[in-house]
């Protein structure tokens, strides 16, 4: 069934998409338009936030209501590295000082890894309950850290904190809004790719088995529990990252980050796109990004219209874009 | 710290918590009976505190702001339950947090399309306004003691509704086994959308009730709607008692957290520091008592279907 | 007479009022089909569940391979060798068959945490996966998704997962359940060659089955264990066919 219809039709819709996100910047660019290349980085940036609560809840079915946690918590991690870098100051002292970095593989590295930390011991709590408790739990816990950058004046509190010179890439001048692009559209790519090796491996085939059927997973010998969180803090990973690209992208981040209304947004932008699918997160992200452009420039009220379409696709088209536009998922 | 300061917070601590109740209450009826996750709860507190403001601003008396509130509410419930909430029973609870998601951008987008975007006030009704001697000679704002008051009621009201009319039994049933009331005959479209206009009731009257506190603005439900997932959560799904426990439970450690802790703080870490971390720590200090719950009885305090 | 391999224990479980499990011990030898049979109702399905783990009895043991297994899961108990069918197929339903058993396959071989070769392009679990539907005769229908799959064929592939897990001990739950006459008869067949790989704790209705199948019938009755013994003490026993035999006739 790998190579049925389905599959090459989507795999063909999604190849497309990837390339029409890498022509749109160029065009503009070339039409002398950096605001497109904005918009296109933000779909970039928002895909690949997606890409991390796709593997959480479309391999998974983790209904993850918290994952503005972590897109937050990456982008604190690059406006925090950034700022003591900035201002010459230690984050610690001891044992040895850490002054931050305004390099971003180095930001990068640890917004993922914080992510991941942060990601651990929620998914262990959360995941020991099903269905609507953990849709509620982890959005309580996601509150629970919104809360607490609120609170917390160290690093801007509810004003949130500037990133006053936007983080470095080897190479690449970042302040060009065509490199920040290439770097973004890149991990996009990568991810993308991470993402289609783990959904096709050992460990894939346990979570997509652990959605359909946990306790025929359980009786064939594997424990649903570790690779469910497994799956959680790799998600947690990669939306983190995506996190401090958009702290870079906007050179501010704030507790906004870190809200429900966020939590909700990555959810459509996968439902949009299409759950569990490859690419569902680039059609998701590239839709919603082109809604909120367009109606945004139409009225004030977008998110009302933005309510109805999406009213409109979770009572009639099931699948999201990808969906409709490609067939029911095969799994092999 | 006077005892007095201490039955004040006491006091407070308490009607939140029974704000929260009438949230959760809703919430958990809802879930329990139709086993939807409903995210535009929050909304419907929303529109039953701007139907209390804007009716009140237009007539002068929050009594009638305050019947409007009920009916706007209630019958805003029974429309998006006709129109849309109907739809979802038989889906996921994906499905359900995404169109419930847009529903709440609909009715806030709404909201702010009638009301714009300044906050409206609600004034305290004369009959309520000053405040009563407590023992220990503390004064205490007589609205809020009301507002306790409309929650004992309210409680004590369901607790009736549930264990004792017909209604109540036919929800109970639908609880149990959803086959079975529809074999009894039970026309179960009607009674839906009964449990979910009275749920939204619920949620306006509290909307109503802090309106007259805080200002009525747009986004004002989503934060106590989340305060009421957390209440549910921890009282257990589907449990009017375990909503009533743990809405007073959270009401009582948010605001005592929120009292006590930066003193706690301060004394060992000096006036600024202290000031901050304790309130910081305040601010998380109910999702900690969620996770330390759950983390022993993963279903809540009072599972209704454990 | 060989070790048991499975051996249970005095296990009690109550529900409220209800004794589900009220004392019953049982063993299952090596080579041996052991047949626990009982009108519906008696507690085999919550004798099962203890055994297979998911469910915690209140006391007594199971002794599995010679260990204590009553602090393990579902899953340790499994990758012990425990194979289990269920009584109403739970599948991964978007899967297709191959896949299904392929699961299987990966368990017994190590750990699911490895990230990166796509299973579609490992052979070393797409070749025994493939054996095992070809033993129950499912290999034609080995790319269908569960989900389009007949009932019987259902059933089919859920002998064929219990089958990869290379069990030391089959634990079946009513495999003939809702299949046609013709399909029993190939599954006894073919359950009676399957004894010499792993003894069979067998959960039957079907009583031609049961009876020229097992070695030994235990019948359980409102929890408790009335009466064990081989087929034809079996049907000869006067509390069996009073409580039992006479109810389904």
């Amino acid at each position: 069934m790998r190579d049925g219809v389905g599959m090459t039709r989507e795999t063909a819709i999604g190849l497309f998409l990837v390339a029409v996100l890498l022509a749109f910047p160029l065009v503009a660019s070339a039409m002398g338009e950096p605001f497109y290349i904005t918009l296109a980085t933000r779909m970039a940036v928002l895909a690949l936030a997606a890409v991390g609560l796709n593997v959480a809840l479309g391999l998974g079915g983790l209904v993850s209501f918290g994952h503005a946690a972590f897109f937050g918590i990456g982008g604190y991690v690059a406006g925090i590295l950034a700022s003591h870098a900035f201002n010459q100051e230690p984050i610690f002292s001891t044992p040895f000082a850490f002054m931050g970095s305004d390099r971003m593989p180095v930001v990068w590295l640890f917004a993922m890894l914080v992510s991941a930390l942060v990601a651990l011991p929620i998914g262990a709590i959360s995941l020991r309950t099903s269905g609507v408790y953990f849709i509620m739990i982890t959005l309580a816990f996601a509150q629970m850290i919104y809360y607490f950058a609120m609170s917390w004046p160290a690093y801007g509190g509810e004003d949130g904190l500037s990133i006053l010179s936007r983080n470095t890439f080897p190479g690449l001048n970042t302040a060009n809004p065509l490199s920040l692009f290439a770097v973004c559209y890149g991990l996009l790519l990568v991810a993308l790719l991470v993402f289609a090796v783990l959904r096709d491996s050992r460990f894939g085939a346990a979570l997509l088995a652990s959605r359909q059927n946990a306790t025929r997973l359980a009786a064939v010998g594997i424990a649903p529990f570790p690779v469910r969180l497994a799956a959680f803090v790799i998600s947690a990973a990669i939306t983190g990252l995506a996190g401090a690209l958009y702290a870079d992208l906007n050179r501010f981040v704030s507790p906004s980050m870190l809200s429900w209304q966020m939590s909700g947004e990555l959810i459509v932008l996968v439902i949009l796109g299409g759950t569990g699918r490859l690419f569902g997160p680039v059609a998701g992200a590239m839709l919603f990004v082109m809604i909120e452009f367009v109606l945004g420039g139409i009225t004030e009220r977008w998110q009302f219209f933005l309510g109805l379409i999406l009213l409109g696709v979770v009572l009639f088209a099931r699948g999201g874009l990808v969906g409709v536009l490609a067939g029911k998922v095969r799994h092999g | 710290m006077s005892t007095a300061l201490l039955i004040e917070q006491l006091l407070n601590g308490l009607q939140f918590g029974v704000m929260l109740f009438l949230m959760a209450a809703g919430l958990t009826l809802i879930f329990g009976v139709m086993g939807l996750i409903n995210l535009a709860h929050g909304s419907l507190y929303m529109v039953g505190a701007f139907a209390c403001a804007a009716v009140a601003a237009a007539t002068g008396s929050f009594w009638l702001g305050l019947a409007a509130s009920l009916a706007a509410a209630a019958a805003a419930g029974a429309l998006v339950e006709i129109v849309v909430i109907r739809r979802l029973y038989e889906r996921d609870h994906l499905d359900q947090v995404l169109a419930t998601f847009a529903l709440i951008l609909i009715f806030s987008e709404g909201t702010r399309w009638l009301f714009g975007s300044f906050p409206l006030y609600l004034d305290i009704p004369s009959a309520l306004s000053g405040a009563v001697e407590l023992p220990g000679g503390a004064r205490y704002p007589l609205y809020r003691l009301a507002i306790i008051g409309v929650g004992i009621v309210v409680a004590a009201g369901l607790y009736m509704l549930i264990s004792k009319t017909r209604l109540g039994m036919r929800i109970r049933a639908g609880e149990s086994d959803r086959e079975m009331i529809g074999a009894l005959g039970v026309d179960i479209r009607t009674l839906y959308t009964v449990v979910f206009a009275l749920g939204a009731a619920l949620a306006g009257l509290a909307g109503a009730l802090v309106g007259a506190l805080q200002s009525v603005q747009v986004g004002m439900g989503e934060p106590v709607l989340i305060l009421a997932f957390v209440v549910i959560v921890i009282g257990g799904i589907g449990s009017i008692k375990g909503a009533l426990i743990g809405a007073i439970l959270v009401g009582l450690v948010d605001t005592l957290g929120r009292f006590l802790l930066p003193k706690l703080f301060v004394a060992f870490m000096g006036p600024s520091q202290g000031t901050t971390m304790g309130a910081a720590i305040a601010s998380m200090l109910i999702y900690v008592v969620m996770a330390f719950i759950l983390a022993f009885r993963p279903r809540g305090l009072f599972s209704a279907n454990a | 007479m060989a070790e048991p391999v499975l051996s249970i224990r005095d296990l009690r479980k109550t529900f409220g009022a209800l004794k589900a499990t009220d004392g019953v011990s049982l063993d299952l030898r090596p080579g041996e089909i052991h047949a626990l049979i009982g009108p519906n109702g008696a507690g085999k399905s919550t004798l099962i569940h203890q055994i297979a783990g998911s469910l915690r009895p209140d006391s007594g043991s199971i002794r599995f391979l010679g260990q204590d297994v009553g602090e393990l899961g579902v899953a340790a108990r499994a990758r012990m060798g425990l194979g289990r069918s269920f009584q109403i197929s739970s599948l991964a339903l978007e899967f297709s068959a191959l896949r299904n058993v392929m699961l299987a396959v990966q368990s017994r071989q190590a750990s699911s945490f490895r990230f990166l070769k796509g299973v579609m392009r490992d052979r070393s679990l797409t070749e025994p996966a493939m054996a095992a539907l070809e033993r129950t005769g499912l290999a034609p229908r080995a790319h269908v998704p569960a989900a389009e799959l007949s009932h019987g064929e259902r059933r089919q592939l859920e002998i064929a997962i219990a089958l990869a897990l290379g069990p030391k001990t089959f634990l079946l739950d009513e495999p003939m359940a809702g299949m046609g006459p013709e399909g029993s008869r190939a599954l006894t067949a073919f359950l009676d060659g399957l004894r010499q790989e792993a003894p069979i704790l067998l959960v039957e209705h079907d009583m031609d089955a049961v009876f020229a199948l097992a070695d030994r019938i235990s019948v359980l009755v409102y929890g408790r264990i009335i009466a064990s013994g081989t087929v034809d003490e079996i049907r000869s026993h006067p509390d069996v066919r009073r409580a039992y035999l006479g109810e389904t006739a």
